[in-house]
């Protein structure tokens, strides 16, 4: 079962969020962030251009052009490959664990998978970020040392950015699983 | 809980069976081994568990069935199936099923001690999870989890269920080796089913290994004993073995090659990776220093090199006796104290002229001596270049000198100073409580004191200026020159570290096996249709190429100092001595 629908970012961009119910212990949250716009990617190299053809003048040496349509090429391929993030994925399943996939866009994906023995719980948190106060999802894991305590805050979503709607959504969902696996894992 | 049946993708395909793993109750998971094909009698089946149970210390048991419908008219194998959870009890029963041309399976789980009155009628929710076999058998997980302990017949799972299903197909590998051409009483299914893997090489190079490595063993330990033999030990030639960075390197070499070819196996993986390692980076650097040695031995280059040496060595000197006969007069217009100018300058110039008649003395020679210690080369490119550490060391020793005796100078200076100028304010150093404290002088002490103290005042104007432009000026040159050579120094030793520390091995594993270093693991959905079972892929996550530099990275011989900017400066300021090399008790910022 799938199900589409377009929230916003902390920034105003537009994000869509795409929800798919494989079965009632697995599901999966897919938010895709506003892609590469062709203004800025022309208005980045126009600027490089333009101060490389500067130098060019001052120093009358060619090899300046060419070192700039280099840069320009080798730059863009590492922004797209290390940083620019097409889309974001939370795959949670009941009794094995969570799953958060960020799909580059060169295609490169990157996946941390954390065993539900590891998850304590699911939250939405408050923080301060710049000048602005937002809200985030973030998974809390547990301390193999003392049971009431938490290790680590792991962040999801960190580069869509969604408003607080979208991660209510998010955050309704998930919470159904994991009551679900407390209750049969308390059980014996 | 879901019950998580972990399937191997090389059985899919296979023939209707039995299925044999293991079952972990606490993470209610299944761990499909094998397929156990008919005909097969129970008796032998039963045998052969328990001998691979036994041998391996895994729980492994019949866990259910599998059914393969390649033809319409099986139904009546559906039956036989199900028979046959009467003679191998199991609780839970797995029954997976295939229908030919089919991608959708259909599993089912049965408890039989659950009473039929709690409404369910014992079914579970059941999770496939595929797997591939031979990823997960070769695989390595980082961090290592707490392997359970060994003693109990049946492991039990720590924490960390994932690493429990990896830790199963790891230890039985004696299921595994049986292929479909061996004439046993069992037919089995898994990875190696259509053959054992093998490769000649390997196994020709494991029979040669144990030989070869007695050998090297015992010769290392003769060159090991005869370097910590009593001759070294006096007190000229230890002084000197300590202080040169050759040494170093081939102490660390030595201790490296000791440990690769120990008769002792690894007892861990991560022993053996650093042993491989090791080896591995031995390798490159001969390799690059044969490169390097066949290089300058052609065309004649050690003898342009031995030809240019001399005239440079002569030029600095010359620009130095240059720069002293400059600040024996009148430099830059100043007055400066005639006497002590004239003695220090003196001293100076016979100092240079020692030397190059050093250098013209030694000019013969030089092309020989580059000559053989070119042929050191052949030992790997980082003792080549602490070779060359040493030689730049050695040869710009006399700007070092200078150096000393400057810096000695002025701290003398500076500390009479300070000390004179606290006996003139009525105060003392108090050594014992390292501070400074009041003290009621003698009036002769304090005459004398005051006394010196204006002379080396009313000196200080000229003593200061001589200073600040001869000594100083030198020491900054001679500081300037240091820090030059300091700097060519402390690049040659980084690349001779980071030759040494970094793990080729562990790379190159990561580069083109990936599934063998592992981080995790991740998991996709496959097709789904409503109201079968979820499918899920489970695939290795490999470690980032950063972790694997950490986790892997040799120790180096740690044999160059280490000055921060600050440290340097502070130094130079107070006239504390740089060492070029690494002293006792020298702290690391």
């Amino acid at each position: 079962m799938e199900a589409e629908q377009s929230f916003s970012d902390i920034c105003g961009g537009r994000l869509a969020l795409q929800c798919r119910y494989y079965s009632p212990s697995c599901r999966e949250f897919c938010v895709s962030c506003p892609r590469l716009s062709l203004r800025s990617l022309t208005a980045v190299t126009c600027t490089v251009w333009l101060a490389a053809y500067g130098l060019f003048t001052l120093c009358e040496n060619s090899m300046i052009l060419s070192a700039a349509i280099f840069i320009t090429l080798l730059g863009l391929l590492g922004y797209l490959h290390f940083v620019k993030i097409d889309q974001e994925t939370l795959l949670i399943i009941d009794s094995l664990g969570i799953q958060m996939t960020s799909s580059y866009a060169s295609g490169k994906e990157s996946t941390t998978f954390i065993e539900m023995g590891k998850v304590k719980d699911l939250v939405i948190n408050e923080a301060i970020y710049m000048q602005k106060v937002i809200y985030y999802l973030c998974i809390l894991l547990k301390d193999p040392v003392e049971p009431h305590g938490i290790s680590q805050v792991v962040p999801v979503f960190q580069s869509a950015k969604p408003r607080l709607d979208c991660l209510i959504e998010v955050y309704r969902s998930c919470q159904e699983i994991l009551a679900h696996q407390k209750a049969t894992s308390a059980s014996p | 809980m879901v019950l998580k049946a972990f399937f191997p993708t090389c059985c899919a395909s296979a023939d209707s069976g039995l299925l044999v793993g293991r079952w972990v109750p606490e993470q209610s998971s299944a761990v499909v081994l094998a397929v156990v094909h008919f005909p097969f009698i129970p008796i032998q089946v039963k045998e052969l568990l328990a001998q691979v149970q036994q041998a391996s210390r895994v729980g492994v048991a019949v866990l259910g069935t599998w059914c393969h419908r390649r033809q319409e008219s099986e139904e009546s194998l559906g039956h036989f199936l199900e028979g046959l959870g009467a003679i191998f009890s199991h609780e839970p029963w797995l029954q997976l099923c295939r229908e030919r041309g089919s991608k959708f399976w259909s599993c089912k789980a049965t408890h039989r001690q659950v009473p039929a009155s709690l409404g369910a009628p014992g079914q579970d929710q059941v999770m496939l999870i595929f797997y591939d076999q031979r990823k997960v058998l070769l695989s390595q997980l980082h961090p290592p989890a707490a392997l359970p302990d060994h003693q109990a017949g049946d492991a039990t799972a720590s924490a960390g269920g994932l690493a429990a299903v990896f830790d199963t197909v790891a230890r039985s590998e004696v299921l595994f080796r049986s292929d479909q051409f061996d004439e046993g009483p069992v037919r089995l299914s898994h990875w190696q089913s259509e053959g054992v893997e093998a490769s000649i090489l390997v196994e020709l190079a494991k029979q040669a290994s144990g030989p070869i490595c007695l050998l090297l063993a015992c010769l290392l330990s003769l060159i090991s004993a005869a370097s910590t033999s009593r001759v070294f030990k006096l007190w000229p030639l230890s002084f000197i073995w300590s202080k040169l960075s050759t040494c170093e390197q081939l102490r660390h070499r030595l201790g490296q090659l000791t440990l690769i070819f120990s008769t002792q196996k690894a007892e861990n993986p991560a022993q053996l990776m650093r042993k491989a390692n090791m080896l591995v980076s031995v390798f490159l650097d001969v390799a690059l220093g044969l490169a390097l040695l066949s290089w300058l031995h052609g065309k004649d280059r050690i003898g342009q090199l031995a030809d240019a040496l001399v005239p440079v060595a002569d030029h600095v000197a010359e620009e130095l006796q240059h720069l002293l006969q400059w600040l024996m007069g009148a430099p830059a217009g100043l007055k400066m104290n005639r006497a002590l100018d004239q003695v220090l300058g003196r001293f100076f110039l016979y100092h240079i002229h020692l030397w190059i008649s050093y250098i013209h003395l030694m000019s013969p020679f030089i092309e020989r001596i580059l000559w053989h210690l070119g042929l050191s080369a052949c030992l790997g490119l980082t003792v080549a270049l602490s070779i060359l550490s040493d030689i730049i060391a050695l040869l710009t020793f006399h700007i070092y000198c200078f150096y000393v005796y400057g810096a000695r100078l002025y701290c003398m200076k500076i500390c009479g100073l300070s000390s004179l100028w606290r006996l003139f304010r009525g105060k003392k150093w108090n050594v014992l409580r390292q501070r400074v404290d009041s003290c009621s002088y003698d009036l002769d002490q304090l005459f004398i004191g005051t006394l010196l103290f204006t002379i080396l005042v009313f000196l200080l104007p000229t003593t200061a200026l001589y200073y600040l432009v001869f000594t100083l000026a030198l020491n900054t040159i001679c500081v300037q020159l240091r820090l030059l050579v300091v700097t060519v120094q402390g690049l040659i030793h980084l690349l001779v570290d980071l030759v040494n520390s970094l793990p080729l091995y562990s790379l190159g594993l990561r580069l083109c096996r990936p599934y063998r270093l592992a981080a995790g693991v991740k998991f996709r959905v496959l097709e789904h249709e409503a109201g079968r079972p979820l499918r899920l892929l489970m695939q290795i996550n490999p470690l980032p190429y950063s972790r694997v530099v950490h986790t892997y990275r040799l120790p180096s011989c740690g044999c160059h100092p280490k000055h921060s900017w600050g440290s340097l400066c502070r130094k130079l300021f107070f006239g504390e001595l740089i060492y070029p090399w690494r002293q006792r008790g020298d702290k690391q910022d």
